[in-house]
């Protein structure tokens, strides 16, 4: 099953290698991991996503929960989480495929940020699944770059993490 | 008044009640060596080994319950202390260690003698601080003491920069310490443990199952107030030996791979398991769905990690064992009918249980002419003081001193039990000895294991310091010789250790005496020759080269699937 798990973490030196060695080291999934700063400068949030059954998943919350520097832990769910991710797509664009990879731009509400006469870069944002859609489109037109930025995510309703 | 850091950091270890550190000098520890002088309520005590050194702060905190300590120079003393910082970490031993780093300016650029230290003890400390400015120096120690010896103890590293031991800052040592993200759980769930009582009472055939977080956790006096107000029958792990008198009529002394029958029938018997800081390694599990498998199981334990890691958990509870312990105890004493019927309950059980230990008690074959290990073990059990502590190397005498010496008290038993690392016993016994002058520690190694670190000698008698250290030789590497029996068709490779080491003269080189018994005849009159004597000894026993360790589950058998008896 995949999870998502928003974690805030100190902004002290070496964080991020310890969430990373701890899910190497225990042989736990790291599908993405994206990590920014917070409005609270002391403070970055990570957002990962992870696969594992029920137990796994536990054992993946309580061993954040205790490295010393992770404030809190999330664990998202479908129902309760907005996840976003955005990703840059560069794509071979030549002749009446240039005309097809607009048209799909277009559906995604996607945008060109580059054009050169071989190819036009582009710029998705949404749900995960939203993004593999466009490559499944994109893809028989030739892909030359793809960067994903790996999901951020949020709870829903009025309730707020500080940070 | 402004301070350098060197000074910052020993006034540090002052003010939180340090008597004793155990260190190696080096190019990047020098400044705090120099200040050294200056604190004479602090002793340093020189081991020949980073290794040893925190083996020695290991043993330290085990038998003391205080917070052991250890410095290294930055590089080969960092990385010499690894093994024992791992080895700390596996049985949540408190410890702080600090290492020396090159100055911050020169951090990254390969300098001499620079290693990331930080980077390569992330996964075995509980956690590690690089200082990179003074003024934070007095807050990093606080929090790594702190840390350290509170919820799920373990060791914490501080790596210190020669720069930042130089610079000066304000010293004041905080009062307090506030880590938003560590706030151990100490009282267990009143909810969960109403539940606890109530599954406790309906049981029929309930086992209290103990690990060294029994010890750790200073409940050893609840544990007992427990099982003998109910009568429950109580197995210890490795690690929980000590927890609880193995003079009880209801204790079931050691269970898992080298467990007694009756603790392993019992275990797979029973209709409630209360595992009580334990975490159900497979060492004592052997295979996992064959584990009480009729059992309902509740899990008392400091770490929500240890918890449905690999076992299923019908009750968690989380906090401080001895005050789960004392909880538990008063809303179960506030139904003494309940517990009147319950003991009656139990009893066709405890008949049962008792049926067992006839049946297969823990025995070997004695013997007239060759040392049997066990007797020694047993002999050294009657002729120490019952307050003497035992550290142990790895392997089988390791083995046949948690079968056969009986523990009656906690923090007695000192041994490296997660990680399993030889030269473990000779300088956890130095530090136990350390923090106890003058109690009688006795070190039982292998003869193997004792050659990792019995360079450690020269410690034990330049300090002072009167370890009884017996070693069980056997010249082979023991253990592993018994799988290689076992399991290998007889092929011993590299196991045998042939070369005939004359180990009186050995303890002389350092200006210590020894003795050996190559006889059973030999065998009382040499221990009590070498616990006669006034400093460190060593005490050779020339055992039988080929016994086993039995009974024996083999690796990822199941617990009622024992070989008994060669
Ligand atoms: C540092 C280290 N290396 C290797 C092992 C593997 N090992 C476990 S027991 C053992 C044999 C120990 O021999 P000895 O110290 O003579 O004790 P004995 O088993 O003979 O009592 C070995 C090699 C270990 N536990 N630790
Ligand atoms: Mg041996």
């Amino acid at each position: 099953m995949r999870h998502t798990i928003a974690v805030l973490v100190e902004n002290e030196f070496g964080v991020l290698s310890r969430v990373a060695g701890l899910f190497s080291g225990r042989g736990f999934n790291i599908d993405s991991l994206s990590v920014a700063p917070t409005n609270d400068e002391d403070m970055s949030r990570m957002t990962i996503v992870t696969r594992g059954d029920e137990q796994i998943l536990e054992q993946i919350t309580k061993h954040l929960n205790k490295l010393i520097d992770i404030i809190k832990v999330i664990d998202f769910t479908d129902e309760t989480a907005i996840e976003r991710e955005m990703a840059l797509i560069k794509v071979t664009a030549e002749d009446a495929a240039r005309a097809e990879v607009l048209r799909i731009v277009d559906i995604f509400r996607a945008k060109v940020i580059d054009t050169t006469p071989k190819s036009f870069t582009v710029e998705v944002t949404g749900a995960p699944s939203k993004i593999d859609a466009i490559l499944d489109l994109l893809r028989p037109l030739g892909l030359k770059e793809l960067v994903r930025t790996g999901s951020v995510a949020i709870g829903r309703g009025a309730k707020g993490w500080k940070g | 008044m402004k301070l350098a850091g060197a000074r910052i950091l020993l006034e540090c270890l002052k003010q939180e009640g340090v008597d004793t550190v155990f260190g190696y000098p080096g190019g990047t520890v020098i400044n705090i060596y120099d200040e050294l002088y200056s604190f004479p309520d602090i002793r340093h005590i020189l081991p020949r080994h980073e290794q040893a050194g925190v083996h020695a702060a290991d043993g330290y905190a085990r038998a003391s319950g205080k917070v052991g300590v250890a410095i290294a120079t930055s590089g080969p003393g960092a990385t010499n202390t690894v093994t024992g910082i791992a080895t700390a970490y596996m049985d949540s031993i408190p410890l702080v260690v600090i290492t020396g780093q090159v100055p911050t300016a020169l951090i990254g650029n390969d300098a001499f003698q620079e290693v990331d230290i930080i980077g390569i003890t992330r996964p075995c400390t509980k956690h590690n601080f690089l200082v990179k400015n003074v003024r934070e120096l007095a807050g990093i120690v606080k929090k790594a003491f702190y840390i350290a010896r509170t919820g799920r103890p373990g060791p914490v590293l501080i790596d210190l920069p020669k720069d930042v031991q130089v610079a000066v800052a304000e010293f004041r040592y905080p009062e307090k310490v506030d880590l938003r993200g560590y706030k151990p759980t100490i009282e267990g769930h009143p909810k969960q443990i109403e539940k606890a009582a109530a599954m406790l009472l309906a049981a029929k055939k309930p086992v209290i199952y103990v690990g060294g977080g029994t010890i750790l956790g200073n409940a050893a006096a609840e544990l007992r107030e427990l099982a003998e107000t109910l009568h429950a029958p109580v197995t210890t792990t490795l690690m929980g030996l000590g927890a609880f008198p193995e003079d009880s009529p209801l204790s079931l002394g050691l269970l898992g791979m080298h467990g007694t029958y009756y603790a392993n029938m019992a275990v797979t018997n029973c209709d409630l398991l209360v595992a009580v800081g334990a975490r159900f390694d497979d060492r004592v599990t052997g295979k996992i769905a064959a584990f009480a498998p009729h059992a309902k199981i509740i899990h008392v334990d400091v770490d929500p990690t240890s918890i449905k890691k690999n076992v299923r958990v019908d009750l968690p509870i989380v906090g401080m064992v001895n005050d789960v312990l004392s909880q538990l105890l008063k809303v179960i004493e506030d139904r003494g009918d309940a517990v009147e019927s319950f003991r009656t309950a139990v009893k066709p059980w405890l008949a049962e249980i008792d049926g067992w230990k006839a049946r297969h008690p823990l025995t070997f074959v004695e013997s007239s002419k060759v040392i049997k290990p066990q007797a020694v073990i047993r002999k050294l059990r009657e002729l120490s003081r019952p307050d003497a502590i035992i550290a142990t190397d790895v392997g089988q005498h390791q083995m046949w001193t948690a079968q056969y010496f009986s523990f009656t008290r906690p923090r007695t038993l000192l041994s490296s039990g997660g990680l399993g690392t030889m030269g473990y016993g000779l300088p956890a016994a130095m530090g136990a000895q350390a923090a106890f002058p003058e109690r009688q520690v006795i070190a039982i190694c292998g003869d193997g294991g004792f050659q990792m670190n019995l360079q450690e000698i020269a410690t034990l008698v330049q300090n002072r310091l009167p370890v009884k250290i017996c070693i069980m030789n056997n010249n082979y590497l023991g253990m592993v010789r018994q799988w290689q029996e076992l399991f290998f068709g007889k092929r011993y490779s590299q196991t045998v250790l042939d070369l005939p080491i004359d180990f009186v003269k050995l303890a002389e080189a350092f200006g210590a005496v020894g003795f050996v018994a190559a006889k059973p005849s030999e065998v009382e009159e040499t221990i009590r020759k070498g616990f006669a004597a006034p400093g460190p000894v060593i005490m050779e026993f020339k055992i039988a080269r080929e016994e086993k360790v039995l009974p024996m589950v083999p690796a990822g058998a199941s617990l009622d699937e024992m070989v008994l008896a060669s």
